[in-house]
């Protein structure tokens, strides 16, 4: 079944360090883009933009920014939200106060922004680490919290630090209908994917696995802990922020510093730990998972209980349902969702047969 | 100079507060390597319980022993069907098992007793009164003295008692502790329910001075700052670190705050954490950690 790897060779270094390795990844990969780009427009509508894909995709995004730092480089986090607040305030007010300032280009900078304020609350892990770095990120979560909300230059003076996106205009064409903030959404999220997954295939990425399972141990075959760590913590900070505007921008519209806040980290970080950590296929099922449960669950309550069980009541249950299968998978599946993909990908391989 | 000292005590009393929350932190890592996030949602759970049978006029030690029973009952179910299934896993896990933990707590504290604030009256006034030209608030002495018989307590059940020998053979080495016949998971259970009547003494004494009400559980975010300060594995430590993080959020409020735009109390104990944690990677009292390839 599936697809194997037998018969095909490469010849040559540069082959054998492609990203996508083997035919059926590749055509796989353009299928699945071709689907989401051309075919999902058709069927989906404007609620399922909304209220389900473009935050399925930000969230799958910022996942993968979080896993580039706690699934491979091993570094833990909890301020996941504040680098995504920086990357949105910051792109609204490169957007906002650089004359003829490119909308993407302002997506740009504030991923480099993020990945500045990354760098310098990465700092402190270059002398801590493991439980003592929560303190760290938290004190990013706060702290960046506090700077957006108590001076109003971040957010134009405007009342309570709101923000509101600015006309999604690119190369002349209007994004601003779901259908196109959708598509919009979907080629940034694409695009930065293939750049992680690239990463996490490059020396690099290498580096952060050989820090996360062993510091010591890297530091003796000459790997530069310190030069890692920030660089992952810039990366992770840079993939954040740009989730980060792509949250307030094409999927919320208008934010307030408070969107961004220890929930929102929390949220991220029960993606990667039920999505797997250390993956990138993860991500986004995780982020499926995060977004779809509740969905579910309410739609449950509604049809099958005629909404016997009050939105208060409903929360609650949600919240004891998350953190039963966050125990649940730590208990019988810790590497995630994509552990469980990978064993049915072998599965499929090997079928009829077991072993 | 004395508004100086009042402010400098305010915050000590309320930093003894923190070491209250801290100690339950302390107490499980040392015992179990384990990083409990969920003690913030055991203060909410224990606090809220207490109160709903107090609004269900159960007398107060009725309510007392009663909660107390529920948190045997919790630390049992969560010796059996968390950590027992997560033995020699690596502690970033555990950590995460105890967040997805403090989510079913605080689900079920709020899907059993209702999310509204509760007022929690425990017969101490809160009327300040003066000490040599201090205001001071007696209800804050009360919390300072009850946390004093806390550590007390503790550090007798630690220091002279089987079961905490037991414990401290168990903190230095879970693997040789085994060998030697300790029976590791009754200890585990042992100190969960004492993390869990410490929760619930926090929570009282949280839960009068802020109303009983979902943000108990956020303070567990204050412990942390805490225990960098003070180090994971000490009790006193938790106290000496408490006492700094309180007086100086306090002094940093009433002193920077109005200078760089008030609410920093927020965030300056994570910021001082920081700087501590540069100078001293493993807090005042922690052990340091040799490493080996």
């Amino acid at each position: 079944m599936l697809y194997r790897e037998s018969g095909q060779f490469v010849t040559s270094y540069r082959a054998d360090q492609r990203v996508f390795r083997l035919w059926q990844e590749r055509w796989g990969l353009a299928l699945l883009l071709a689907v989401a780009f051309v075919m999902v427009p058709f069927i989906a509508n404007d609620y399922w933009f909304s209220a389900i894909l473009i935050p399925f995709l930000v969230l799958s995004l910022a996942g993968l920014g979080l896993n580039l730092l706690t699934g491979y480089a091993g570094q833990l986090s909890l301020g996941s939200a504040a680098f995504m607040a920086v990357g949105a305030f910051a792109a609204y007010n490169f957007h906002l106060r650089i004359e003829g300032m490119p909308f993407l280009l302002s997506f740009v900078f504030g991923g480099l922004a993020a990945a500045g304020v990354g760098v310098i609350f990465g700092l402190p892990s270059l002398r801590i680490k493991g439980f003592y770095l929560l303190v760290s990120t938290l004190a990013a979560q706060f702290f960046v919290q506090w700077v957006l909300t108590n001076f109003s230059w971040f957010s134009n003076n405007s009342s309570s630090g709101v923000i509101t996106a600015p006309q999604l205009i690119i190369a002349g064409h209007d994004f601003s209908t779901p259908l196109g903030r959708y598509l919009l959404t979907l080629g940034i999220v694409a695009a930065l994917t293939v750049l992680a997954l690239s990463i996490v295939r490059s020396a690099l990425g290498r580096n952060w696995m050989a820090v996360r399972d062993m510091d010591t141990a890297a530091a003796v075959i000459g790997i530069s802990i310190a030069r890692t760590k920030l660089v992952a913590f810039a990366v992770s900070s840079f993939f954040l922020g740009i989730a980060g505007s792509l949250w307030a921008f094409t999927y919320l519209g208008t934010v307030e510093p408070h969107g961004f806040d220890l929930t929102r980290s929390f949220q991220i970080l029960f993606i990667i730990i039920i999505g797997g950590l250390g993956s990138v296929l993860g991500n986004f099922l995780g982020a499926a998972f995060i977004v779809l449960l509740p969905i579910l669950l309410s739609n449950i309550s509604n049809n099958l209980l005629a909404g016997a069980i009050d939105p208060g009541q409903l929360e609650n249950i949600q919240k004891i349902i998350f953190g039963a299968l966050i125990i649940f998978f730590l208990i019988k599946e810790p590497d995630g969702l994509a552990r469980i993909w990978q064993s049915l990908k072998r599965r499929a391989r090997v079928w009829p047969l077991r072993f | 100079m004395s508004f100086f000292f009042e402010v400098l005590l305010g915050g000590l009393l309320a930093g003894v507060m923190y070491s209250l929350i801290a100690i339950g932190f302390v107490l499980i890592y040392k015992a179990s390597g384990v990083f409990n996030f969920a003690q913030g949602s055991m203060v909410l759970f224990a606090a809220l319980t207490f109160v709903s049978l107090l609004e269900r006029s159960v007398p107060f030690w009725g309510a007392f022993v009663f909660t107390l029973l529920i948190m045997l009952v919790l630390a049992w179910a969560i010796e059996r069907f968390v950590l027992r299934q997560l033995v020699n896993r690596p502690p970033i896990t555990l950590f995460m098992a105890t967040l997805g933990l403090s989510y079913i707590i605080e689900g079920l504290a709020q899907a059993v007793w209702g999310a509204q604030v509760h007022g929690l009256d425990l017969g101490v006034s809160d009327e300040p009164f003066e000490l040599g030209g201090m205001l001071l608030s007696q209800f804050d002495l009360f919390a300072a003295a009850v946390a004093g018989t806390l550590v007390v307590l503790l550090s007798l059940l630690f220091n002279k008692t089987r079961t905490g020998i037991a414990l401290r053979a168990v903190a230095d080495d879970q693997l040789a502790a085994l060998a030697v016949g300790i029976r590791l998971h009754r200890l585990w259970l042992i100190v969960w329910a004492v993390a869990g009547v410490v929760g619930l003494v926090a929570g009282l004494l949280w839960g009068a001075r802020l109303g009983v009400q979902f943000s108990l559980s956020l303070i567990v975010l204050k412990a942390l700052p805490v225990l960098i300060i003070g180090g994971f594995t000490s009790i006193g430590g938790a106290i000496v670190g408490g006492l700094i993080i309180g007086a100086s959020e306090k002094l940093a409020e009433v002193f920077i705050g109005p200078i760089i735009g008030g609410g920093i109390e927020n965030w300056f104990p994570y910021v001082l954490a920081m700087l501590f944690l540069l100078v001293r990677p493993a807090g005042l009292f922690g052990e340091r950690a040799i490493e080996r390839v």
